[in-house]
């Protein structure tokens, strides 16, 4: 009986998968979304669980338990904390793929035939490597490891010479099953290639690899789907592999990079133009002066950047927003698709600290308005306004989408000092004759602004 | 190549097609929500891990597979759990919700 109803609970997990994904198109209908792939899960883990081979519930009924345990836990985070628990989700994920591969291939070791050996070999080798990969996109994150990227001489040689014996490896053992040593040989190439692949990246490049990780927690997933004769895995990994995808291209054009680049691991490599040292002149305010030329403005777009979140100054940016909107000023946030460690990070913090939602506008959207803004005020932010990504075909940025503040009346930069960010390029939007510097922590700056303007 | 493995081939192939169509027009805004979500959602190797865990024929096998669907468990209740809460988080202005 039950083995009749099994396939097609499975159908209806992958049909309430595909449903939420596409609720996700937008937030009023988001959450619906989120409930529908909680319904079909439900259901699936269900079906699994009254199959007729199932005898031994004991260690089942453990692992539930203490899943739930760790998760609900992991899940009250704070925002600035998602791009580690995501990277930690991934290496999850990738460790359940690979350890079934395992449980897999010692249970028929030697008898496995080829396509589905090829099948697991992938899941066991892209398995491990997200798995180790992760953990050290988690360690970085978490700055448990040092977050500037550590580079020696021929690491690319290395890293490819690596993947490549593994997945060479795999098709060997696709084709002679009996050589059951290659085995624990893929295993221990793709751990150490996941470590490799992260040491070389830094903090900035984190959302982009994220994302690929994304890719491979799918992928692997799909690829146990296609061990086990599972559809409904196959459906859920392709998804997960196609979202991950899509973000990684969304993260790769709006860093400027392409798309081989990022797969052969040459990102995270520092720029070595060196910033030039001649001391450039350009203007400071106080945040009083900058509450005056608040007061007057008819538009503001404020540029936020992970500067912000790291001085927690999200909650008074919010007090700000609220004042100025109070007094008739039109103010709108400028998103730029890398800011944050994670895709959409910036959103979230926002949206954590109470910021409507309707005011936050992407890159492309916001560009066609700030020739209309009366003050753009950078938060945080740097490379993503640099006009020499526009302008200057020297700029190790040039070419990279940026949002366009210098086109706006009046720029005011909030800013520790002059002192070049982690990139290590100048930014040229500091020495234009429209630009204020507002030199300070971000939290307290922005507090002294909304205290100018609540005191008139 | 046997039939089974042809008809994953199709599944996944079609599936991937109607994934990069549907996340292609998820907002910018929701992509860290859709991230954790796509996460939860490949969680459902909890359906194999399952049945490895809890075959009672091997005591490696019911390791490896108990501690797949320890992990699973948590992507799901993690991952469905941190959505609703971010998603919760965005709200609508005031004055353009009248």
């Amino acid at each position: 009986m039950i083995d009749a109803i099994v396939p097609f609970i499975g159908l209806a997990a992958a049909v309430s998968f595909v449903l939420g994904l596409r609720w996700m198109s937008a937030v009023p209908t988001a959450r619906r979304g989120v409930l529908v792939g909680v319904a079909g899960m439900a259901l699936a883990v269900i079906g699994a669980l009254l199959r007729p081979e199932i005898i031994d519930y004991r260690f089942i009924a453990a692992a539930l338990v203490f899943g739930t345990v760790i998760g609900v836990p992991m899940a009250m985070m704070p925002m600035t904390a998602v791009p580690q628990r995501t990277a930690l989700s991934h290496s999850f994920g990738a460790l359940a793929a690979a350890l079934v591969g395992t449980a897999e291939f010692y249970l028929h070791a030697g008898s496995i035939e080829g396509g589905t050996m090829l099948a697991l070999g992938l899941e066991v080798l892209l398995g491990s490597l997200t798995f180790t990969a992760s953990l050290m996109a988690f360690g970085k994150l978490q700055e448990l490891l040092p977050q500037r990227p550590i580079t020696f001489r021929f690491q690319n040689y290395l890293n490819i010479s690596l993947i490549v014996t593994a997945v060479m490896c795999v098709l060997l053992l696709a084709i002679q099953p009996q050589w059951t040593f290659l085995f624990p040989i893929i295993v221990i190439l793709a751990l150490s290639f996941g470590v490799l692949f992260i040491i070389p990246i830094g903090g900035a490049d984190m959302p982009t690899v994220i994302s690929l990780l994304n890719s491979y927690a799918g992928l692997a997933a799909a690829a146990m789907g296609f061990v086990l004769g599972n559809t409904l895995l196959i459906v859920a990994g392709a998804l997960d592999g196609s979202s991950g995808f899509i973000l990684s291209m969304v993260m790769s054009k709006a860093m400027n990079r392409s798309f081989t680049n990022i797969l052969f691991g040459a990102f995270g490599q520092v720029q070595t133009k060196a910033a030039s040292t001649e001391s450039r002149p350009y203007r400071s305010a106080s945040p009083a002066d900058a509450a005056d030329i608040l007061k007057t403005a008819g538009k503001v777009v404020i540029v936020p950047g992970y500067g912000m979140a790291v001085a927690q100054a999200q909650h008074v940016v919010h007090e700000l927003h609220d004042l100025l909107m109070k007094e008739d000023i039109d103010v709108k946030f400028a998103i730029h698709p890398v800011a944050g460690r994670m895709p959409g990070h910036m959103n979230v913090l926002l949206a954590e600290a109470n910021i409507p939602y309707d005011r936050l506008i992407e890159m492309d959207e916001i560009n066609g308005e700030l020739p209309m803004t009366d003050v753009a005020l950078v938060i945080g932010a740097n490379d993503v306004t640099n006009p020499a990504a526009r302008k200057d075909p020297n700029s190790p940025i040039f070419g990279m989408p940026i949002i366009d503040v210098d086109k706006a009346q009046t720029v005011m930069v909030v800013k520790r000092s002059m002192a070049p960010g982690f990139s290590g390029i100048d930014n040229d939007l500091y020495y234009m004759d429209n630009t204020l510097m507002i030199f300070g922590d971000a939290k307290s700056v922005v507090q002294q602004i909304v205290k100018a303007i609540g005191g008139k | 190549m046997n039939e089974q493995a042809v008809g994953g081939l199709y599944v996944f192939i079609l599936a991937t097609m109607v994934g990069l169509e549907i996340i292609r027009r998820v907002s910018p805004l929701l992509h860290t929500p859709l991230m954790s979500l796509t996460n939860a959602i490949s969680a459902i190797a909890i359906v194999g891990s399952i049945g490895f865990a809890g075959s009672g024929e091997d005591p490696v096998v019911t390791i490896l597979g108990s501690v797949a669907v320890f992990c699973s468990m948590v992507n799901i209740t993690g991952g469905y759990l941190i959505t609703y809460r971010m998603l919760s988080m965005f709200k609508r202005s005031k004055r353009s919700g009248e």
